[in-house]
């Protein structure tokens, strides 16, 4: 195949070729930045909190008279002696948080009291001896809390728990060289031990700014008497989350009326909390998706309607050159090429205009840098989408009979 | 003359229909991307207020110092009960409000209905007038029943139908957290958002509730209705409960005033550093003052209440319009160029070259047109969608509106115009003479 005939026919649609050009690079920009966009979603998106997501339901209970806190602990636990008794349910806890509620309590351990900055931030949940039971945690190294060592304290209390169970990222954050469990650590200026480690469990928040401690969480064994009310936590038997779902509100309003559960959200299945909590990071996907799917289907229409012109335009010089010798295969890799050629050009630009373009947003939003295999797949599928849009004009191109040189002359 | 070429535009467009569409929905696919995700960034970066709100100022002070700055040295965005109070009481702008997110549960009077949980704030009187809130009954509490901590509350219209139905619910009782309030105003459908006056309280600034109760601050927390927005601590409350929270350095009230003019402002930034001087001299603070005082529009762009998302989303979309229009361009050229017969004919009858220009650029005209009404439909259904996509607390501001309308078609016909503006050029250099020999 030669090249400068086609150089040569490309130089007399300078503006032709030129705006298909253009155009591959801006699409080859927009197509790595929103594919680059989506993987990140997705992978943020699918993170695993830790718990055994399937199974679970999260109850939003608050109080009506506000209740003092000795009082909330009872009704408290009335409340969690009835949820144990619906059929379908395994274990039940209260707590003031859990993994994408996107709201919670956090705090900095250190070695030794009075740190000016703490060694590692953390996630508090509100534990007891049911906690790991129902939320499917996997204890890797210690203890399970006992249902003596369980405290109870007011929302404004100071919290200093005596033990403390953290994760093994936390762990590892602050021990990076042996075994955490039986460590002596400083919370709020209080002593406190590790008394076991458990295998993951995600923070409350799914946004940026815990993005660096997404994993690094503590169950401390102690009871919040919130006279607002808090949640309960209830794992089910495999497949019943639904039917027990239905059940919860009824079964806490017969146990006691002062009280307010959201019909719309106050009883929510695991998934509805995660689509909840990432609602964002999938809309964003979906519309990038949405995008790229737009820009390659307009791109490629592009690249056939103006190569169909082209053939339109040169049905002549084709018949000619089918007359003097030039197979049906000839022709078509002629138009192939030239497409491949044009290409070329688009996506070097596109790279270039790929890269400024994350450079520019990263300066600008909160991004991470683009990777080149996301730059190196974006001018993969253009080039073969260029290929295959040329495909059909360039076959019937190809089709153009010699006789085509003798007419019209 | 017009009518003619509008007549050869549409014969034109007849004669090649698969270019026709493909260009048309190019354009409408293009536009309508760009207008549905601007619809849903109009939505969230629109100024609330915006014939006020370069008046409105927020003050922050810097009563933690140096180890709670965060790291670009901004002082906290909330203040702590002690300095808002004092703020209060020296009552130095025109108008002026402290305020705290309050969730407390309504008890119906009907007793055989479930307690409903609300979310509000306790505010000051001045609060009402200060961000021009519309009563539809009443009015706002006066500064007396601030000072003297009335039972008394204004609620939303949407909690009064639940309550009371359609009556005018003025000078009925409330019950909030087991108490008994007057009500002494009812809201006309008052739901702003960004929910900007309490930005620090509200995680993105947007929500779908609407906010059902306000009560007078001092009655709030007199009756122990606690804050159920964001409580950031530098040093944990020596003592426990909301009484603890209240004399802590803990930071939970948001906090708004009027300034009408320059001199307004600057006498007020020097009265706040003044009372950090103050504090500095009395020992409170050890360290120099470390104010702001931001206008509302600055304030929301500090606090980035504009999701970065919908500004990528935004970013994105204009793109792939840019892309169609290249797109659209290349069609054009060769769409015109295929008629270098007839341009010539028409030169060498006499035609000028301007008369070339408006026939072919009314046609790129005619295809904006086009594009751009399909691209209406494609934005009415991409709005309708966007639902589906984004969260709800962002999607139910985007809405289809006359304005947006008109935007559409305008930048579907202009953008297709200015793709066409080359095209037509090329068409208009084309030689009379050389075409009529080839042919």
């Amino acid at each position: 195949m030669q090249i400068q005939p086609i150089l040569a026919a490309l130089k007399r649609h300078k503006a032709g070729t030129i705006l298909i050009a253009l155009q591959i690079a801006l699409t080859l920009a927009i197509v790595c930045n929103a594919l680059f966009i989506i993987k990140q979603r997705v992978t943020h998106l699918s993170r695993a909190t830790g718990i055994d997501e399937q199974n679970i339901i999260s109850v939003r209970n608050q109080w009506v008279g506000k209740p003092p806190s000795q009082q909330v602990s009872g009704l408290t636990a009335t409340d969690l002696t009835a949820l144990r008794q619906i059929p379908g349910v395994v274990d039940v806890y209260s707590t003031n948080s859990y993994p994408l509620r996107q709201g919670g309590w956090s705090e900095g351990l250190d070695y030794k009291p009075n740190q000016d900055h703490s060694t590692a931030h953390t996630a508090i949940y509100f534990s007891d001896e049911h906690t790991l039971g129902t939320l499917g945690l996997k204890l890797v190294e210690g203890r399970n809390f006992r249902a003596d060592e369980i405290g109870r304290m007011d929302i404004r209390d100071k919290l200093g728990p005596p033990t403390i169970i953290v994760t093994r990222e936390l762990a590892h954050k602050l021990y990076p060289d042996g075994s955490a469990l039986g460590k002596v650590l400083y919370l709020n200026e209080n002593p406190t031990t590790i008394v076991g480690v458990v295998d993951r469990l995600e923070v409350p928040w799914v946004d940026n700014w815990a993005s660096q401690w997404a994993e690094q969480s503590t169950l401390v064994p102690v009871r919040l008497a919130m006279s607002i009310g808090g949640f309960y936590l209830i794992r089910t038997q495999p497949g019943q989350v639904d039917s027990v779902a239905k059940q919860v509100s009824k079964t806490l309003y017969g146990v006691n009326r002062m009280r307010v559960i959201d019909p719309k959200d106050g009883v929510q299945s695991f998934s509805q909390v995660r689509a909840k909590a990432y609602a964002r990071d999938r809309g964003m996907a979906i519309l990038m998706g949405v995008v790229c799917v737009v820009l390659l289907a307009i791109t490629a229409a592009g690249i056939v309607g103006l190569t169909s012109f082209w053939v339109g335009q040169r049905r002549k010089q084709i018949g000619v050159r089918r007359a003097l010798g030039a197979t049906h295969h000839d022709i078509l890799s002629y138009f192939l090429t030239e497409n491949l050629l044009i290409s070329l050009g688009g996506v070097i630009i596109g790279a270039l205009l790929a890269i400024g373009m994350n450079m520019w947003m990263v300066s600008q939003f909160e991004m991470a840098r683009l990777s080149p295999t996301y730059v190196l797949a974006g001018v993969v599928v253009l080039l073969l989408l260029g290929q295959a849009a040329v495909l059909a004009p360039a076959l019937r191109a190809s089709r153009v009979p010699p006789v085509e040189a003798t007419r019209s002359v | 003359m017009f009518g003619y070429y509008l007549e050869l535009a549409l014969r034109s467009l007849r004669r090649s229909p698969g270019l026709t569409a493909l260009m048309v929905l190019t354009i409408g696919f293009g536009v309508a991307a760009s207008m549905t995700t601007y619809s849903v960034f109009r939505a969230v970066s629109g100024d609330p207020m915006p014939w006020k709100s370069s008046k409105l100022f927020v003050p922050q002070i810097d009563m933690w110092g140096p180890s709670g700055r965060a790291s670009d040295g901004e002082p906290p965005d909330a203040m702590d009960y002690t300095d808002a109070m004092k703020l209060m009481r020296d009552h130095r702008a025109k108008l002026q409000s402290a305020m705290y997110e309050i969730s407390p549960s309504v008890v119906p009077a009907d007793a055989g209905k479930h307690p409903i949980h609300v979310s509000g704030h306790a505010v000051y009187s001045e609060f009402f007038p200060m961000l021009d809130v519309p009563f539809k009954f009443g009015s706002s509490w006066s500064a007396d029943d601030d000072a003297q901590r009335a039972a008394v509350a204004v609620i939303s219209s949407k909690l009064s139908q639940k309550l009371f139905g359609d009556a005018n619910s003025v000078g009925k009782t409330v019950n909030v957290e087991g108490k008994d309030y007057r009500v002494v105003g009812v809201l006309n459908e008052w739901n702003p958002q960004p929910r900007f006056y309490d930005v620090v309280n509200n995680g993105g600034g947007f929500s779908t509730d609407f906010e059902d109760v306000f009560l007078p601050f001092q009655t709030a927390v007199q009756a122990s209705i606690r804050n159920d927005g964001n409580t950031d601590c530098n040093a944990t409350p020596a003592e426990s409960g909301f009484l603890g929270l209240q004399h802590s350095s803990c930071t939970w009230i948001a906090y708004m005033a009027e300034l009408d003019d320059a001199a307004a402002v600057t006498t007020y930034r020097q009265y706040l550093d003044g009372y950090a001087h103050d504090q500095q001299q009395a020992g409170r603070f050890g360290w120099a003052p470390n104010n702001r005082l931001r206008n509302l529009p600055q304030w929301l762009d500090y606090k980035h209440v504009v999701p970065s998302d919908t500004k990528v989303a935004l970013l994105v979309a204009l793109g792939l319009l840019i892309a169609c229009l290249v797109n659209t361009a290349g069609l054009l050229l060769a769409k015109f160029l295929r008629r270098s017969g007839e341009i010539g004919v028409r030169r060498a009858l006499g035609a000028p070259r301007l008369a070339i220009y408006t026939q072919f650029l009314t046609e790129a005209g005619m295809i904006g047109l086009a594009g751009g009404a399909l691209g209406l439909l494609l934005t009415g259904m991409g709005v309708a969608s966007v639902s589906w996509v984004l969260p709800r607390d962002i999607a139910s501001l985007a809405r289809v509106d006359f304005s947006l309308l008109v935007l559409t078609l305008l930048v579907s016909v202009m953008a297709t115009t200015l793709a066409g503006l080359y095209p037509t050029y090329r068409a208009a250099c084309v030689q009379p003479a050389w075409q009529l020999k080839s042919n």
